[in-house]
């Protein structure tokens, strides 16, 4: 039983160590939302004027979505550190152990939702010092967190996935930059649904991003649509779901091919 | 430790198991490139064995299906006792394994590097501490333990990649390649280790190598591997006594004619022995080469096939490699990348 708790734990705290060696990069992924969020608060500013932000300032709107952002290009690099394990031979001797496979799955994805909460936290905590008010209440800012790090673990495992398949540290990069933009500008991250065009409006209603964000939109309103917030979390889980067992089914796929 | 117990139970050494034991495997990757083609030797207990071969001879291959990280398409094996295709948690357990890109955490230290290895295996509290700290001096890198592996020099993680094999008190340690690419001081260093475990600490050990001097001087037994099957196996000396004589090799000038050469020397039936070329080099057997060298020379000069050397040496494990496969271990190792 205390296999099944410790060892992902024991995975986990590699990782965080790791993060803890280097401050710069901590303080680089929080430095790109937070360019993100007042630059295109400040150019975009008299955008909240038109109809469909219900009055609300720019910096308001975008912080949720901001957090979004940055949730996905984080995780997005998930599948790297697998890239690095398998060139300096440390996935096969994790493979050797007579641990549990499932361990350093959870492990990692672990670490990487203990990441996406502590970077959650100081993007509101820099979006309120910025002036953006929400109005949901703390319990609507915790479901934004929560949704963050489902929509970051599909996002992970599907790193994951790639990497474990195709072995390219290049193409996971790449993977991850071609899907973020399109999947943000698909959806309200930017503008209101309203605003866009029909058929962008319709993909955004697929689009798990835009599930996360409109839970995030939740939370500036002092009225909380919790029917919105609790369908959109139940869709992110589920999809989370299905990528952390296509993660799984790669990660078997990796012990088939060595 | 629990599995331990099980599959060591207290045996006369008549009745026990062979380290490892190994029965026809095969494993073909995709369609068509076999790897392996029914390889079968047998490792006794507290010994050293090497299988030697070109890189793509199908060492690699056989460690990680003996290390139950890949699984064959036919055949058996079964490591200190326990099969390792119907137990390979019991297996991985008993073994200890080396890969040849030492699998360390670079962002890491030593000591946690250890300590997270530990800690896979089930090793708790003041018995993991006390192993990685007694690990730490016994490969010199307790001075260095606590500073990021990355920092370490290739010699210094080669010593961490066996330490770490070595954590949990293996039965059977798996190295493989492990001098390949270290420096000459570093490469004697872990040559007197790996004595030194076997020696010390009774460890049955498998290597890899495509180092004949590493086979020559490390290992008890060795089976020589090419294209995937058992060529020969048995001790260096009792491999090299086969070959009855010393070695002739006889490089000619390019512009001589090789089957001149091979033809004249033809003459020398009965005293010369399994004549072979590779490229402008003639290799023989001869049963006192000193004496017979005069004779080969003048052969040669009568036959107009200018010499460029003739070297006379006792059998090597490149004869015995040469005996079996057709050609030498250097010419093996060139043709082949995979």
């Amino acid at each position: 039983m205390s296999t099944l708790v410790m060892q992902p734990a024991y995975v986990s705290a590699r990782y965080l160590r790791a993060l803890w060696r280097q401050p710069l990069y901590v303080v680089m992924q929080l430095t790109q939302p937070l360019i993100w969020l007042l630059l295109f608060g400040q150019l975009f500013k008299n955008v909240a004027q038109l109809p469909g932000f219900g009055g609300a300032s720019y910096i308001d709107y975008l912080a949720p979505g901001v957090l979004v952002m940055n949730t996905l290009f984080s995780n997005g690099w998930s599948g790297t550190a697998y890239i690095v394990d398998m060139e300096r031979g440390v996935l096969d001797r994790f493979l050797v152990a007579p641990a549990r496979r499932s361990s350093f799955l959870i492990g990692q994805l672990a670490y990487w939702a203990v990441l996406t909460t502590i970077q959650s936290i100081i993007l509101i905590g820099i979006a309120l010092l910025v002036g953006a008010r929400f109005a949901g209440g703390a319990v609507s800012l915790l479901a934004l967190i929560a949704g963050a790090v489902l929509l970051g673990l599909s996002m992970a495992s599907f790193s994951n996935a790639l990497a474990l398949r195709l072995r390219q540290q290049e193409t996971v990069i790449a993977a991850n930059v071609m899907l973020v933009l399109p999947l943000c500008f698909l959806s309200s991250t930017f503008l209101p649904t309203t605003l866009m065009p029909e058929w962008i409006q319709t993909v955004a209603r697929y689009n798990p991003v835009n599930w996360a964000v409109e839970i995030g939109r939740q939370t500036l309103a002092a009225g909380v649509d919790w029917g919105i917030v609790l369908s959109r979390l139940g869709w992110l889980a589920a999809l989370a779901a299905l990528l952390g067992w296509l993660a799984v089914r790669s990660f078997r796929a990796y012990q088939r091919s060595v | 430790m629990l599995g331990h117990l099980e599959v060591n139970p207290i045996m006369t050494p008549r009745s026990a198991p062979a380290a490892i034991e190994a029965q026809g495997l095969e494993k073909t990757y995709g369609a068509s490139v076999r790897a392996l083609d029914g390889v079968s030797f047998t490792v006794p207990r507290g010994t050293i064995f090497g299988l030697l071969g070109p890189n793509g001879a199908g060492k690699s291959t056989t460690v990680k299906i003996l290390t139950t990280l890949s699984r064959p398409d036919a055949g058996s094996a079964s490591v200190a006792g326990v099969n390792v295709l119907k137990h390979p948690s019991e297996v991985r357990r008993v073994i200890g394994c080396v890969a040849q890109k030492n699998g360390v955490d670079l962002e890491a230290s030593a000591r946690e590097n250890l300590a997270l290895q530990g800690r896979l295996y089930g090793m708790h509290g003041t018995d993991r501490r006390r192993r990685v700290d007694e690990l730490l001096a016994r490969f010199e890198l307790s001075r260095d333990a606590d500073r990021p592996a990355r920092t370490f020099s290739g010699g210094m993680l080669r010593k961490l990649g066996v330490a770490l094999g070595l954590v949990h008190r293996p039965a059977v340690l798996f190295l493989d390649e492990p001098t390949t690419g270290l420096d000459p001081v570093s490469r004697s260093d872990v040559w007197a280790e790996i004595r030194r475990l076997a020696r010390e600490d009774g460890l049955s050990v498998l290597l890899t190598t495509h180092y004949l001097d590493e086979a020559d001087h490390l290992v008890d037994r060795l089976a020589i591997i090419d294209a995937g099957r058992v060529v020969t196996e048995g001790t260096p000396d009792h491999l090299k006594s086969e070959l009855r004589g010393d070695a002739i090799h006889v490089a000619l000038d390019a512009e001589s004619s090789l089957d001149a050469g091979r033809q004249a020397l033809g003459r020398l039936n009965g005293r010369l022995r399994d004549l072979s070329i590779e490229g402008t080099t003639l290799h023989a057997r001869v049963d006192d080469g000193a004496s017979a060298v005069p004779n080969v020379l003048a052969l040669l000069d009568g036959a107009g096939a200018r010499v460029r050397t003739v070297t006379v040496s006792r059998p090597s494990l490149d004869d015995v490699y040469l005996k079996h496969t057709g050609r030498t271990f250097g010419a093996a190792h060139e043709g082949d990348s995979r």
